[in-house]
């Protein structure tokens, strides 16, 4: 693993079609307040689309209506041109994998057994594993590096072993799309890239929300920033993530330096806006 | 990770291999099952035999013809073997619906008891015993029954109406277990006299001794429909690790399954429960031996849990009808008493994983 190394322009990227998972002014509240206002979303397929935003967005909510877990007030999420609500949830989790920020369980369960977690929307009742149930499982422990660890048990792993073994359950599933939730906090710096890269190398198309700038305009191919449940800003990183757009949706002031031209941009942070 | 990585060719035979163990110990169990209900029949004051046991058994179903009195004849076929049987339903029963709770509810100390159906039941059957209540045309199980149900319905609209998430369904079978506890004990220390509180107590424990071929049909049929639906849903059980929400983006539709699993499970500890009373213990710790056992994965979790309890209850059942002889002791206390070191045990394991 080599940490740091940021995303990789090598051309190798899938052809961009036209988007597979997409959400059409999106709405949803709670409580009787608006979480999400008509946000609309739609990744290139093969990318890796970051989420930007202060705490409470709606991050977290426009990652769940993506993945079909939570219905739209108003708007629409499509995969593939229909609605998801039209697809069926064991067909859309055939599809679309989700990792959370932090997960966790009481029951005692090997690294091999939560990845096997992932063959359960391809599964039918009353029937064994079968060997693709068992191949995809093995890939998926290959991708992540996990094949030595399969019989370790789930607690005595760190965070970031944690999520990586999320991200194996999730690609069990063999999805093309893959959400995640501000899936490196809590982690080290190591793990934090190492994660990332992991991700941007995965031929999936992939919805990162993140709270680190820095690990946005690294590994994100576009991003997208969201203030009070609306869209405000999207774009590539170079282009979005601008000192003036920090400063309005952040409320911090903050350096944002290139090293060299079509590099991407460094965020240093100064201070916050309203006082030092 | 020095381990050796498995050969990915090794893997087809492996599993028809896992399937063949897992076919042999299944029958195994069920042996092991069958011997302990015949060897149980034989154990009391009256001097009975396997072979005596197997004639009446081999008679009653037109087989062959016995040599045993009447008498003898009618404490296996009447008393005893009901009575075991019972013993083995109520306990693979209990161990299921525990297993079962404890995974949808994402609670290692869940039991089946945890929704207030047992205290439900409870003031059922105080209500029929102490005060009456159905007048004459309820039967102390029928009171028992239509108590369960109606405590169960009352957490489910609690729930629901506090918000329905995975705590306010526990929360509102605590407040429903205290709520029929205190009218169970309002009700006995007001109106009951002490023979009466003698014959409830007893019952509260749980006792196997008014067991009939009626209660063993009537359980059996409902187990053997509560085992069919837990085991249909054995994958989605094991979808619930992570929470609702993981399930939910592994496809699970977790409000239904959550709504037919706990009316399926509330149905059998009803039935179980209106039998028997409330036999505590079982449906705690046996599903934690049998994960200790077999692992986590619910396929092979609920029959091996199911199995373990039945056993387990049978022996337990013996060993209180038996151990003070002639008089009884309710099973529910030795439950208890083998299962209060098991749950400090439980305890004990949560508190490592923490």
């Amino acid at each position: 693993m080599t940490a740091g190394a940021g995303r990789r322009d090598d051309g190798a990227r899938p052809p961009a079609g036209p988007p597979t998972l997409a959400a059409d002014r999106v709405s949803r509240g709670a409580d009787g307040r608006l979480i999400l206002d008509g946000v609309s979303l739609s990744p290139r397929p093969g990318s890796v689309t970051g989420l930007l935003g202060p705490n409470g967005s709606g991050k977290s909510t426009l990652l769940r209506l993506l993945a079909g877990v939570l219905a739209p007030a108003a708007g629409v999420v499509t995969l593939d041109g229909r609605p998801l609500g039209d697809w069926g949830r064991r067909a859309v989790a055939r599809r679309v994998a989700v990792v959370e920020q932090h997960a966790d369980t009481l029951v005692e369960l090997t690294v091999l057994d939560v990845v096997r977690l992932g063959r359960i929307p391809h599964r039918r009742a009353w029937t064994p594993a079968t060997a693709a149930d068992e191949e995809a499982v093995r890939t998926a422990l290959e991708r992540t590096g996990l094949t030595d660890r399969a019989d370790q048990p789930w607690h005595t792993l760190s965070g970031g072993e944690r999520q990586r073994v999320q991200i194996a359950r999730a690609l069990a599933q063999e999805p093309r799309e893959l959400l995640l939730d501000e899936p490196t906090n809590h982690l080290d710096i190591q793990h934090q890239l190492g994660l990332l890269n992991l991700v941007a190398e995965l031929p999936v198309t992939s919805v990162v929300a993140l709270h680190d700038l820095n690990l946005a305009a690294m590994y994100c191919d576009q991003v997208v920033v969201l203030r009070q449940g609306r869209a405000v800003a999207a774009g590539a990183p170079g282009g979005t993530l601008t000192e003036s757009l920090i400063a309005d949706v952040y409320g911090v002031r903050a350096a944002v330096t290139r090293p060299g031209p079509g590099d991407r941009p460094h965020i240093r942070f100064l201070g916050t806006v309203a006082g030092d | 990770m020095t381990a050796v990585p498995r050969s990915p060719r090794s893997r087809p035979r492996r599993a028809a291999a896992g399937a063949l163990r897992d076919v042999a110990g299944l029958g195994a169990g069920l042996a092991v099952l069958a011997a302990s209900v015949a060897v149980a029949i034989t154990i009391g004051p009256a001097d009975i035999g396997v072979g005596d046991a197997w004639s009446v058994v081999a008679s009653r179903l037109g087989w062959g013809t016995t040599e045993l009195t009447p008498i003898r004849e009618g404490i296996v076929w009447e008393l005893r073997l009901p009575r075991t049987l019972l013993a083995a339903v109520c306990g693979a029963g209990l161990a299921v619906c525990g297993a079962v709770m404890q995974s949808l509810l994402r609670n290692p100390l869940a039991d089946p008891f945890v929704l207030g159906v047992s205290s439900g039941a409870s003031t059922g059957a105080v209500a029929v015993v102490v005060l009456g209540a159905g007048g004459g045309v309820l039967s102390v199980s029928g009171g028992a029954f239509v108590g369960a149900v109606g405590s169960f319905a009352l957490v489910l609209l609690l729930s629901h109406t506090l918000g329905g998430t995975t705590d306010r369904v526990v929360l509102s079978g605590v407040a429903a277990m205290q709520l029929f506890s205190a009218l169970t004990s309002f009700v006995v220390t007001t109106a009951a006299d002490a023979e009466t509180t003698r014959g409830v107590l007893f019952w509260l424990l749980g006792s196997l001794g008014g067991a009939g071929w009626t209660e063993v049909g009537l359980c059996l049929a409902i187990l053997a429909l509560a085992l069919l639906v837990c085991l249909g849903h054995a994958r989605t059980l094991d979808a619930f690790a992570f929470g609702r929400d993981a399930a939910a983006a592994l496809g699970v539709a977790v409000a239904r399954t959550r709504r037919v699993l706990l009316c399926v499970t509330a149905l059998l500890t009803a039935a179980l429960v209106a039998s028997a009373g409330a036999i505590g213990f079982v449906g705690l710790v046996l599903p934690h031996a049998a994960r200790a056992l077999v692992g986590p994965g619910h396929a092979r979790l609920l029959p091996v849990t199911a199995l373990a309890g039945a056993v387990f209850l049978v022996w337990a059942d013996t060993l209180a009808r038996t151990v003070l002889d002639p008089q009884e002791v309710p099973v529910g206390v030795v439950t208890s008493l083998v299962g209060v070191p098991a749950f400090v045990l439980v305890l004990y394991r949560t508190r490592r994983t923490r």
